[in-house]
């Protein structure tokens, strides 16, 4: 075989994988355009299930939810995830390997294992299940990431120019908000995405922690597909996944997430 | 003077430093301790109940054939599951690594990672909608093929595999890529000049220089897959039960605690073993 056919039949493998991966989510997607309750073929569009989505108070209040914990997830685990990452590069913190180490269980260890771990502390210490409780556990396995992303970031920042400031008189919090934050906040913004991502998708950790009634999105569908399917479940299902591959765009746009470049 | 600063640095540091990993403590540092205390607890100790020490937990585990049998059928699910993202992934690696250049390349490793960051949740429920009976797919293969037939992959083992292999593939895509990606195009050159056969540089070059990043995406598929339970309950049915689905059981369903802690702790053990035996690949696939 020549060379050419074989970077076309790599090509063509490429395209079978990526078809592989995106097929079962496009055909999730027309059927909740599909008018049938029952995903019966032909095909008929339609945006009834969109319409009925709502209407329906419980998917709402959950969609709600999600978001709002998303959000105050990134804001706190972006900003202890920044101040640690600076912390690590700036300083020559006695135990350094020992913390970086630590960042691994959280990513490392089944969320199976991590919450229902969380959940019997948290049931210990009196925090129970809830919002409080999912906030708590989603911000600590957001930090691994927020931590890993800013630090990358930060190996591409000349120390020097910290230096540069400092003898110029600068304090050490106006050298951290005018030079540091300032060159790294490309991947600040990434961190924080990928910590919305983390919270906005986690199924599991919520799921153990979460009060019945009260519910994250995917909690909320994970007990409705037991009960059974609904076009409804695909269209909800069909914003999420739009919603974070929107996020993963743009935070790949962020950060050098998608390779060099 | 100086001795004055670097104790002004430390405070900085420590004060830098504080909200994260005191964040870790709370949220997963000791739920893990309080989860290894409660696996020896005879009854969970909130409010009157009563509760002694006890080994009882672990030996209903170990005794019994049933966890055994549901750990091994779980880790045997890992296994084919690791293996088939690896033989699916590597080439797709290599295709994305070696053979396509420039913004083509950026794209289509962006599009093979992209679902990866999204709802796992939602994505193993697609596959339910593609493999039930009446389903995308069995209308589809009825429609191809001139004989009757009727596929309902749903509620089957194959089912759970597919799913499985669909969420984790582009793990292990992504770590074999970076590991290609830092292999020197001159030298795969260098061995193409000397006379060696396509074959020749596969096996003694290009993949013992990519092995790192292929056990690395091993691993992190190996791990999560052992512990899955999520996608076992909705793609498996009946046939679904395995060693993740009887310790979510225990929490949600059975209410017993310390059970589910103790079955925890094993399935932990096994998988920090697992790391244990990697870290030398995982640690060279860092660099």
């Amino acid at each position: 075989m020549t060379n050419r056919t074989l970077a076309l039949l790599g090509r063509g493998y490429l395209g079978l994988i990526l078809f592989f991966l995106y097929a079962p989510i496009l055909v999730m997607a027309a059927m909740s355009f599909n008018a049938s309750a029952f995903y019966q073929l032909p095909f008929s569009f339609s945006t009834e299930w969109y319409a009925k989505l709502w209407s329906n108070r419980e998917i709402l209040s959950a969609a709600g939810r999600s978001v709002w914990i998303a959000c105050v997830v990134t804001v706190l685990a972006t900003a202890a995830g920044t101040a640690a990452s600076i912390a690590l590069f700036r300083y020559d913190v006695p135990g350094k390997r020992v913390l970086q180490v630590l960042l691994f269980p959280p990513i490392a260890i089944p969320w199976l294992i991590t919450g229902t771990a969380m959940l019997i502390f948290f049931f210990g210490i009196g925090i129970g299940r809830g919002t409080p409780a999912v906030i708590i556990g989603h911000v600590a396995l957001a930090l691994p990431y927020v931590i890993v992303v800013v630090t990358a970031r930060l190996a591409t920042f000349d120390a020097t120019l910290e230096e540069a400031a400092r003898s110029l008189g600068a304090g050490a919090w106006t050298v951290t908000m005018r030079v540091t934050v300032p060159w790294i906040l490309p991947g600040i913004v990434a961190g924080g995405l990928f910590a919305f991502a983390v919270s906005f998708d986690q199924f599991v950790v919520s799921y153990f922690l979460s009060e019945p009634g009260d519910t994250t999105l995917p909690v909320l569908i994970y007990t409705s597909i037991r009960k059974g399917f609904t076009p409804e479940i695909n269209a909800i299902s069909t914003i999420i996944i739009a919603v974070s591959m929107g996020i993963m765009v743009l935070a790949a746009r962020y950060s050098n997430f998608g390779g060099e470049r | 003077m100086s001795g004055n600063l670097a104790r002004k640095d430390r405070t900085r540091a420590a004060l830098l430093l504080a909200p994260a990993y005191l964040w870790l403590t709370l949220a997963v540092f000791l739920p893990l301790s309080a989860m290894a205390f409660f696996s020896f607890l005879s009854d969970v100790p909130f409010g009157d109940r009563d509760w002694h020490v006890t080994l009882d937990n672990y030996r209903a585990v170990f005794e019994s054939g049933t966890y055994a049998t549901l750990l091994w059928k779980s880790l045997k699910l890992g296994m084919t599951v690791t293996a088939l993202s690896v033989l699916i992934g590597f080439p797709c690696a290599f295709v994305l690594a070696k053979v396509i250049r420039g913004r083509a390349r950026e794209a289509m490793f962006l599009l093979v990672i992209l679902p990866f960051w999204s709802n796992s949740l939602v994505r193993i429920f697609s596959w339910a909608i593609v493999l039930r009976g009446n389903g995308v797919l069995s209308g589809l293969i009825d429609a191809i093929l001139p004989w009757d037939v009727r596929i309902n992959l749903m509620f089957s083992p194959t089912a759970i595999v597919i799913g499985l292999v669909h969420s984790y593939l582009p793990y292990v895509i992504l770590t074999s890529y970076l590991a290609l990606q830092a292999i020197d195009d001159s030298l795969i050159e260098a061995a193409r000049s000397l006379g060696a056969r396509r074959r020749t540089i596969l096996l003694r070059l290009i993949l013992p220089l990519a092995a790192p990043g292929i056990i690395a995406g091993a691993v992190l598929i190996f791990v999560p897959v052992v512990g899955s339970f999520m996608e076992p309950r909705l793609l498996g049915g009946r046939l679904g039960t395995y060693y993740g689905t009887v310790i979510e059981d225990q929490f949600v369903a059975v209410f017993n605690w310390p059970l589910g802690a103790a079955l925890s702790f094993v399935l932990l053990a096994v998988i920090l073993t697992i790391l244990a035996l990697a870290s030398p690949a995982l640690r060279r696939s860092q660099r």
